[in-house]
């Protein structure tokens, strides 16, 4: 036994059972992963499509709904009435605090994934709830006029997609907003 | 024990040598014909027989369905109305799978509930009841993939809102759903894995229960007394006994389903689900299939997402602790006058739940039978949530060591005898 007395029982053929066990076992991990990957949205999917919206047709009150990357948008003309309402909560009031101002690019149109953020139904465009925005009846959460939750299951607000205002009634839905126009609009 | 004294011998020379070979004549003959089985089984232990046959029938008829359905968003809902109107006998097939599910339900229910009842879940037999949780979990996930292979409406909703279960996971919870799904939504990529898994999961369900049954034939069935066998004079073989007793049930339940069938085929279903998906709009009022209804109320009890999703799936899971909640030494609740009403109450807790899992998701008052009683649905169905749970993690473990069992039995035997002769049953000297 040439080696110290401690390590009498490791053998080169010990390190050589670990080495080849290590190795067979990331080789295992490593292709696991494409089984695991395959999953995942694929290429075609992520292809982000954009949708162009043209909102000159929708009077005051107005919601309608319209599909983008496979999930329901509402495009919501708010009334005056609404808007005030959205602008006067106090944020302390709110489950996930956040201005009416920082979710809209001009206050006259509300833009929201219809994607209840409880479990993913389409919020009830036809019922306003307790708040005068939506009720979503799978559960009951109910969204302020910003989408904003207020009551419910549900944990936040009605997300806000990326959108760019092409002309001043047609808005592109997808794309990333130019900070300049959103500045410009808001004065 | 339940070891026999029975044992295969090979009748012929060619017997004899494939038994040398192949054993799987003895196999079936020792583990299935001449198993010893307890003498005192009551229907309540036919369900077992009734799930197997119900497994067969939900595989071929899934086979023949697959051979005409077709897992594309654009043609999932006209290939299943094919099956209904042009495919020969479709509409039969169809109706077998989608009510064979349902009876499918009933059985593991009547099932899980006996093995409550009579503490079948008690040692020796944890490892077997833990198998039947698994086989219980892999059913709910195949009867939800199937649900969503028709894609009406609420094919579509009742896979967005269980899927979004996933998205309550803090951090990875947005990942993972987009990972089930394979797209944003709920969409064809998530059609077609769905109807991969769903033909791939009754398989693995099978598998489970031969492990499930290997467990039983370890310790041997329970049986209505919950007492241990003694010996050979407590077991008759399993073959013709209970084979004919089994058969008289599965036929009884088969006049059940055949009532479905051919009587009353969408009573379990939902109308929605003859409307085809629509992305856009969600139905005012989506219901999970009635074998989830418990567990719904569960979710909807608590105005909290996570914690929601966690007390659904904790529902279930808390069975598999209580083979170590359970402190009392008796099995049976026969033999527990406490337990045994607290058995019903639970029984009835959980029918209340369904019923509210039924109900629309606003707070008002709950409405039975006309009468508009005094108590919300959502108070209400906090206090039975909070009931289910204390009734496994609290009251299980504190009556079994309080409660004072009523004596037990010397033998199955000796209590068969004494049944039948109408005297009293003699009491094992303790
Ligand atoms: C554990 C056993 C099974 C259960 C609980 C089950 C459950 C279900 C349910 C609830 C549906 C929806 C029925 C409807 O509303 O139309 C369904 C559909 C379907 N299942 Fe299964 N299934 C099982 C086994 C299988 C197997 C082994 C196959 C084989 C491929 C299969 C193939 C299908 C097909 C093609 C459909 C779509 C046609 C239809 O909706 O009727 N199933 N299943
Ligand atoms: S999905 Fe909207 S409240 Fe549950």
């Amino acid at each position: 036994m040439a080696h110290s007395i401690d390590n009498a029982n490791v053998t080169r053929r010990d390190f050589i059972y670990v080495a080849s066990a290590t190795a067979a076992g990331v080789g295992l991990a490593a292709s696991l992963w494409p089984f695991i990957d395959q999953m995942n949205p694929a290429a075609d999917t992520l292809a982000l499509k954009e949708v162009e919206f043209d909102l000159s047709p929708l009077v005051e009150g107005q919601i309608v709904t319209i599909e983008w990357q496979k999930k329901p948008v509402f495009i919501r003309r708010r009334t005056a009435a609404e808007i005030k309402a959205a602008e006067d909560v106090p944020l302390d009031q709110l489950r996930d605090p956040q201005a009416d101002k920082d979710r809209v690019q001009k206050p006259e149109w509300l833009i929201l994934v219809a994607v209840c953020t409880h479990l993913g139904c389409v919020p009830d465009k036809n019922n306003k709830g307790e708040f005068g925005g939506w009720l979503c009846a799978c559960h009951g959460s109910q969204y302020d006029t910003s989408g904003r939750i207020r009551k419910g299951p549900a944990p936040k607000n009605l997300a806000v997609p990326p959108y760019l205002y092409l002309t001043d009634t047609k808005v592109l839905i997808g794309a990333e907003p130019k900070p300049a126009a959103v500045v410009a609009e808001h004065g | 024990m339940a070891h026999g004294n029975y044992s295969y011998k090979p009748t012929n020379a060619f017997m004899k040598w494939l038994d040398s070979r192949l054993p799987i004549v003895r196999l079936v003959d020792e583990s299935v014909l001449k198993f010893p089985t307890p003498k005192n089984l009551n229907m309540w232990f036919t369900f077992g027989g009734i799930l197997t046959f119900m497994l067969a029938v939900q595989i071929v008829s899934g086979i023949v369905l697959a051979m005409h359905y077709v897992p594309h968003e654009t043609q999932a809902f006209d290939s299943v109305e094919r099956i209904m109107r042009d495919v020969n006998y479709g509409w039969l097939l169809r109706y077998m799978h989608s009510n064979g599910a349902s009876m499918f339900f009933i059985a593991v229910y009547l099932h899980i509930f006996r093995g409550l009842y009579y503490g079948s879940f008690k040692a020796p037999r944890e490892v077997l009841w833990l198998l039947g949780i698994v086989i219980y979990l892999l059913m709910m996930a195949t009867g939800f993939l199937g649900y969503t292979l028709p894609w009406g409406q609420m094919s579509f909703w009742g896979a967005t809102v269980i899927t979004n279960f996933f998205s309550a996971i803090p951090l990875v919870g947005e990942s993972i759903t987009q990972w089930l799904w394979g797209s944003f939504a709920v969409d064809n990529t998530t059609l077609q894995r769905f109807f991969s898994l769903h033909y791939l999961l009754p398989f693995v369900i099978a598998g489970v229960v031969v492990l499930h049954i290997w467990a039983l034939h370890v310790p041997g069935n329970n049986n209505p007394l919950g007492i241990d066998v003694k010996g050979p004079q407590d077991t008759v073989p399993f073959h013709p006994y209970y084979t004919t007793k089994d058969g008289f049930w599965i036929a009884l339940f088969l006049i059940v389903f055949a009532y479905f069938i051919f009587f009353n085929p969408n009573f379990l279903g939902h109308a929605d689900n003859y409307v085809p998906a629509n992305r856009l709009v969600t139905p005012a009022h989506i219901v999970p299939e009635w074998y989830y209804l418990p567990l719904y109320a569960i979710l909807r009890s608590v105005p909290d997402k996570l914690i929601g999703v966690i007390l659904m799936i904790s529902a279930i899971l808390i069975w598999a602790l209580l083979p170590w909640l359970d402190t009392s030494r008796v099995r049976s609740n026969n033999f527990r006058p406490i337990m045994k009403q607290l058995f019903w109450i639970l029984i009835v807790v959980i029918f209340l739940l369904g019923y509210l899992g039924a109900q629309t998701a606003d707070d008002s008052n709950l409405v039975f039978f006309g009468a508009e009683l005094p108590i919300g649905k959502l108070l209400l169905s906090q206090l039975l949530t909070f009931y289910y749970f204390a009734h496994f993690l609290v009251i299980t473990p504190i009556v079994g060591l309080w409660e004072t069992p009523n004596p037990v039995p010397e033998s199955i035997s000796k209590a068969v005898l004494a049944k039948k002769n109408g005297g009293a049953v003699p009491v094992a000297a303790e």
